[in-house]
């Protein structure tokens, strides 16, 4: 278990403040946020990368002030950062000391890619590379993972597919997680809860469920995608285009997702987005009334 | 991604401080104190007469053959090397890897041996039947074979930044194939042609053991000038005012050579292809074939030479070599072979250690003036004339009250002042191009800062000090200019031995010297050839 209490960071200017949170054994956290958030300073000060004040502990243990590789912290990052001068086997077996060959075995077989020991690592594809660098954290045992953007470089499809394997992959080592994420798609995808981080300060910290159903702010209701209308948030298909809407609403997007379109454009300034059937989707640029059915929240 | 790591924004830390201190004092002991000993015998003499060499009409004649040789050198080089830059760089055929290294082999390859090759080629009993030694154009066959990567690195460099879809663009636009090059690819390829011409002038500008052999005594630049008033008619004086005119004017240069030098930072985005259509093939065949003659005649030239004498195949000249016992007038090459590995090898070891501290202090991010001041005060014994720092040296440790003269220190030395800048310019980029995370990363897998550094810092950044080593052996062990002023006359290195074995009379010495020059070009492309193993030698910068 992970445990964050009053951390704050700043380097010129204050980065995180006052950062309270604590990831249960075998839970998975995902911090979700705009760049520049502050959301890797957070992973960084609990790998100890960065000084910070306040406390943090491990399964009960401080950790402050203990530098960064007596920490038994698990880390991944956006690039995958595999090193180049050693092959598959020798990077997932670099945490381990003395050597365990067995267990670099056992870690290739829990991410799938068994037969990959001896590749150089420039030759593997950037899933099967992030792949063999989680498997390259996990092979100590951490006590805690932390995940730093760990899919922000792949592409979109390799990227659904291992977003759902490691979430299953974690799940089965009970490992406890801290990830963090720009993308609220794969936040909720992954996370068990979710902690939304604005400049620098926890504004929530719930299941994706309750989230999506009682976000605190518009701040919030934005960020997981509803749309905020005259200071009501309505998720897409509670919203319509009607002759005698009540908003006008100018098209910029539209895509399809699960059988549905989902129409976006602007209101005034504000971003909204709703779903209709194929034969109801408006062209991008045209103008729409829209109207909601029963208002949340 | 928010930045990482505190302080380590390019402040003067004092551990940055101690790192590029022992540098700097090193060029500016052995760099700006010849300087200075140049500049104060040039005014012994009086400040009057140093005015009178340097304002006398003999100078001037000198100083317009100096820049006539250097701008036609350099007009040569460049229309020569263009279409083989345009072809390395955007185009795939069969060999383009092995023909990319080769084209780098003549940068590095020694001034004396250059000079003995075109002397093969276009001298007095030259395969090529015109005699060109003491012509101007001998220089500028040299010099275009010399200078060649330089346009082809830097205009290549360019080449491959360039976004291949911008031409196609300008076509989509309704110009021909022909305008979209005047219009869209030239202009933003002018940058770096004009920063590679800079170069190639300053090259040719300070060129010497080229002028020296192949001018055959006739041709005056300023450098064999220096030279022909500090060893033949011991005029200390006239010899320090000249060496004071060429620094101005390579100051002067360097300041241009400044301003263009922003060209260079870029990533590759532009892809080779396979060339399309039959006209395209030839243009590509044609210009690689030439281009791989033209770098392989002379160096093959050598070789040959050194297996004849007068039409006839025979090893003499080798044998002459190779028998320690064989000494031809007070030359015995053997020991000069020993002597070069000897001085290129410490030269090269000073270099890499003192250029690695300040490539180190350098690869910070930040870039503020300070650092900006050290960077240049490196890179300036690579643009200076090496006759002015071999007389300065020879004039500050030569003689009493320093007199390192007879030690060897003081050619190793010199080598390392001309060997610091290639070792900073390869090392710092890939220093500074190093990612930090993987030291994070080696932390969080629970390696202490020290072993994550041996475990991970040092495997990544060995093969840079591989080839910055390479090159360092490569320069050192060919370097003519300062090493000619500082060698004993019983213990001369490989290229000085080259050179006063190629002014001698006698068929047999003649092959001797050609078999001489083979060993150093065999030396040379060994060292290339490992260096370019080690795949970094994209990480050079000009």
């Amino acid at each position: 278990m992970l445990a964050l209490e009053r951390v704050s960071v700043s380097y010129d200017v204050p980065v995180l403040h006052d950062i309270d949170l604590e990831v249960a054994p075998g839970e998975i956290v995902s911090i979700l946020g705009p760049s520049g958030g502050g959301k890797s300073t957070l992973l960084r000060a609990v790998a100890g990368l960065v000084p910070y004040t306040g406390h943090i502990t491990v399964d009960g243990r401080s950790v402050d002030g203990v530098p960064t590789h007596k920490r038994a912290i698990g880390m991944m990052f956006q690039n995958d950062l595999l090193f180049p001068h050693l092959d598959v086997a020798g990077n997932v077996g670099f945490g381990l000391r003395p050597a365990d060959p067995g267990r670099v075995q056992e870690m290739l077989d829990l991410v799938g890619l068994r037969d990959l020991a001896p590749r150089d690592v420039a030759t593997l594809s950037g899933g099967q590379a992030q792949r063999i660098a989680l498997a390259r954290a996990l092979a100590p045992a951490p006590a805690v993972l932390l995940l730093d953007e760990p899919f922000g470089a792949l592409d979109v499809v390799g990227k659904a597919a291992l977003v759902l394997d490691v979430q299953r992959l974690l799940r089965d080592q009970a490992m406890t997680v801290l990830a963090v994420t720009h993308d609220r798609n794969e936040a909720f995808t992954l996370a068990d809860r979710v902690a939304v981080l604005r400049a620098g300060r926890l504004v929530q910290v719930d299941t994706p469920d309750r989230l999506w159903r009682a976000p605190v702010d518009d701040y919030v209701a934005r960020l997981v995608g509803l749309s905020v209308l005259d200071g009501v948030a309505y998720p897409p298909e509670q919203l319509h285009a009607r002759a005698d809407g009540r908003w006008l609403m100018t098209v910029t997007g539209r895509s399809f997702q699960a059988g549905r379109y989902l129409v976006t454009g602007t209101v005034g300034g504000e971003s909204v987005t709703y779903s209709c059937g194929a034969d109801d989707v408006p062209e991008v640029g045209q103008a729409v009334r829209v109207s909601a059915q029963r208002p949340r929240r | 991604m928010d930045r990482p790591v505190v302080g380590n924004h390019g402040s003067l830390t004092p551990a940055r401080t101690a790192l590029l201190a022992v540098p700097v004092v090193f060029v500016l002991t052995l760099f700006i104190v010849p300087l200075a000993a140049v500049v104060r015998v040039g005014l012994q003499a009086g400040a009057p007469q140093m005015l009178a060499v340097m304002t006398s009409g003999r100078t001037w004649q000198i100083i317009g053959f100096t820049t006539l040789q250097a701008g036609l050198s350099t007009l040569a080089t460049v229309v020569i090397a263009i279409p083989a830059a345009v072809v390395l760089a955007l185009f795939r055929f069969p060999g383009r890897t092995v023909v990319r290294a080769l084209v780098l082999v003549p940068f590095v390859m020694p001034t004396v041996v250059v000079a003995a090759a075109f002397l093969a080629l276009v001298g007095p009993t030259g395969y090529l039947g015109v005699d060109l030694s003491g012509s101007i154009w001998g220089l500028v066959l040299a010099h275009m074979f010399l200078n060649i990567a330089v346009v082809i690195r830097v205009v290549g460099g360019a080449l491959a930044t360039l976004d291949p879809d911008l031409p196609k663009a300008a076509r989509v636009l309704g110009a021909s194939g022909w305008a979209a090059f005047r219009r869209v690819t030239w202009p933003m390829l002018l940058p770096s042609v004009r920063a590679s011409a800079v170069i190639v002038f300053l090259f040719c500008f300070t060129s010497f053991g080229v002028v020296q052999v192949l001018g055959a005594g006739q041709l005056r630049t300023l450098e064999v000038e220096i030279y022909r008033r500090t060893t033949y008619l011991l005029d200390l004086p006239a010899a320090a005012a000249l060496s004071v005119l060429q620094l101005l004017a390579v100051v002067a240069m360097l300041v241009v050579v400044g301003r263009g030098r922003s060209v260079r930072a870029a990533t590759a985005v532009g892809v080779a292809r396979v060339p399309r259509g039959w006209r395209q093939s030839l243009v590509v065949g044609i210009t690689v074939v030439s281009t791989t003659l033209m770098v392989l005649a002379p160096l093959a030239v050598v070789l040959v030479r050194s297996l004849q004498i007068d039409g006839q195949w025979t090893l003499a000249g080798w044998q002459t070599l190779l028998s320690p016992a064989a000494s031809t007038n007070a030359v015995s090459p053997w020991s000069a072979v020993l002597a070069s590995l000897r001085t290129a090898s410490a030269a090269t070891v000073i270099a890499v250690t003192v250029g690695g501290m300040a490539a180190v202090g350098l690869a910070s991010r930040g870039r503020g003036r300070w650092l900006q001041s050290v960077d240049a005060l490196l890179l300036l014994p690579l643009g200076t004339s090496a006759v002015t720092v071999g007389l300065g040296m020879l004039l500050a440790f030569g003689r009493p009250p320093v007199d390192l003269r007879n030690t060897g220190l003081l050619i190793v030395l010199a080598q390392t002042l001309v060997a610091i800048p290639f070792v900073v310019r390869v090392l710092t980029p890939a220093l500074r191009s190093f990612d930090r995370r993987y030291l994070e990363v080696a932390a969080v897998l629970g390696r202490s800062p020290m072993a994550a550094a041996r475990t991970v810092g040092v495997p990544l950044v060995l093969p840079a000090v591989a080839v910055a080593a390479g090159f360092a052996f490569a320069i050192t062990v060919g370097e003519f200019g300062a090493t000619v002023f500082l060698a004993s006359p019983a213990d001369p290195t490989l290229p000085v031995a080259i050179s006063r074995l190629l002014a001698r009379p006698g068929a047999l010495t003649l092959a001797a010297a050609y078999a001489a020059s083979t060993l150093l070009m065999l030396l040379t492309i060994a060292v290339v050839v490992a260096v370019d193993r080690v795949r970094l030698s994209r990480a050079v910068v000009f």
